[in-house]
């Protein structure tokens, strides 16, 4: 017995996109210097999905990388099972960059962690900033979202899931009772 | 999530099309940390590697101690010289001995045919065979297959030429099985002298002639000749056979227009082939060195864990 509850629709998060673009130039005077980093895989869609916005508004182009943070994840050593390592592609240097990371649901903060971690490795931006679809809540690490598209309280009983056309074929959020997808 | 089903990797022979596939999209993602200005992932933090090198070796050894301190992981060198083993001692005592200092992976290459085997029977940690006697060569063929895959988005149905000392060859052996499970067609050549006749049964097919052999091939894969593991000449002079199986500016054009030439290292230029081809335009040697590190990172990420 599966309770499924939609929260966000395809307007929704076109809309929310569309705010946190403004936010994001706003924050940042601008799209001087600024340079997106979506974390594999939806936050790579959002993060296109938000330069999209951020090149119609300023008429400039945005630089954006990918981001797999799997070999930077604390939770590794457990057993031989390992998640399925993706491709990183950051075609340009960090020095000096606002870095806004990406990514759809911010949970533990563990990802986020990770994330930062490997940014680091790669050289020294400016800044880090941090923009999710969904804060869920439950933080495990001392991190929080500098962009937020829809706060969510949530239970731990329930999963947070977002579909995007790029890999799920349809634009929807969800709250599932009982595990499934998560971000 | 990922799992590779086995504690070590020993053999081509072993592998299914579903763990070459993993191993080979993994070792694909592990490419881009080698181009990074700091290339170190904190990945293996913690694990040790003990690359037990009974017989000489420069590539396989570096890229295997490179693939670890890549991913974090203390690596610890030991070669055939500066072992007990010169002391007498055998190499299970050896095993039991490093196993008792809780390493992670031992890798191993050995002069004798199941040498790695026989570890990996012996200890509790992951085994990789980096080559043992004549038998195989698994991670030379594993960047053997990630490089045509690379090259030519496929390795299915691509006509492969090994061609040289086959019968001293554990990477022609390990690329025979690793192609064939891929679905290449395999095509071997070489003097008779060279190539076991049960080889045929491996379903590949022999030419003693090398025209009609490369005739047409996606893919040549040179091999040297190993001087040091002929008991006596197979061939009457390396002029002789650098004439009639060596490949060169003359007969290069018998293959497809876009042919990839391969040679595991280290070439014996003008023998096998010649500089000019060992330089030119379709040889692909140093991407097949650069595959190899990425390779072998992915087997020590698949490999490690509780």
């Amino acid at each position: 017995m599966e309770k499924r509850k939609t929260v966000m629709d395809a307007p929704g998060i076109e809309r929310c996109l569309k705010r946190m673009a403004l936010e994001i130039l706003e924050r940042n005077q601008g799209a001087d210097g600024l340079a997106l980093i979506g974390i594999r895989t939806r936050g790579v869609h959002l993060a296109r999905r938000l330069r999209e916005n951020l090149e119609n508004i300023e008429k400039r182009s945005v630089p954006l990388g990918i981001l797999d943070i799997t070999l930077y994840r604390d939770d590794l050593i457990g057993g031989r099972a390992k998640p399925q390592l993706g491709k990183t592609d950051i075609p340009f240097s960090l020095e000096e960059k606002k870095v806004v990371l990406v990514d759809d649901v911010l949970f533990t903060g563990r990802t986020i962690r990770s994330a930062m971690d490997a940014l680091i490795d790669f050289g020294r931006p400016r800044l880090i900033q941090l923009a999710v679809l969904i804060d869920r809540g439950h933080r495990e690490l001392p991190i929080r979202a500098d962009f937020v598209g829809l706060d969510l309280p949530s239970s731990l009983w329930e999963a947070v899931a977002v579909y995007l056309t790029e890999k799920d074929g349809y634009d929807e959020v969800v709250i599932e009772e009982f595990a499934g997808q998560e971000g | 999530m990922e799992i590779l089903g086995r504690k070590d990797i020993l053999d081509m022979k072993d592998l299914s099309v579903e763990e070459i596939n993993l191993i080979l999209d993994t070792a694909d993602s592990f490419l881009e940390v080698s181009t990074r200005e700091i290339k170190k992932v904190p990945t293996l933090r913690g694990k040790t590697i003990i690359n037990l090198f009974v017989e000489a070796s420069t590539r396989t050894r570096t890229s295997f101690e490179i693939a670890g301190k890549r991913l974090s992981a203390d690596t610890i060198n030991i070669s055939g010289s500066s072992s007990s083993i010169i002391k007498g001692e055998t190499l299970v005592d050896t095993a039991k001995n490093l196993e008792a200092m809780n390493p992670d992976v031992i890798v191993i290459r050995h002069s004798s045919a199941g040498a790695p085997h026989m570890i990996a029977r012996t200890v509790k940690s992951s085994v990789i065979n980096a080559g043992d006697g004549a038998n195989e060569h698994p991670t030379q063929a594993l960047l053997d297959l990630m490089t045509i895959r690379e090259k030519r988005g496929r390795i299915a149905g691509l006509k492969v030429v090994i061609a040289g000392d086959i019968l001293n060859s554990r990477v022609a052996r390990s690329n025979i099985y690793g192609l064939a499970r891929m679905g290449a067609e395999v095509h071997l050549a070489g003097p008779a002298t060279m190539i076991p006749r049960e080889m045929e049964r491996m379903g590949v097919k022999i030419h003693h002639r090398f025209a009609p052999a490369i005739e047409g091939a996606d893919v040549i894969m040179m091999l040297r000749i190993q001087m040091e593991r002929q008991e006596k000449s197979s061939f009457p002079s390396l002029r002789e056979y650098a004439t009639h199986f060596g490949l060169n500016r003359g007969n290069i054009g018998l293959a497809k227009e876009d042919v990839l030439i391969m040679h595991p290292g280290p070439t014996n230029r003008g023998v096998e082939i010649s500089p000019e081809v060992a330089d030119g335009p379709y040889s692909v040697i140093l991407d097949q060195v650069t595959n190899g590190v990425a390779v072998r990172m992915a087997l020590l990420y698949l490999l490690t864990g509780k």
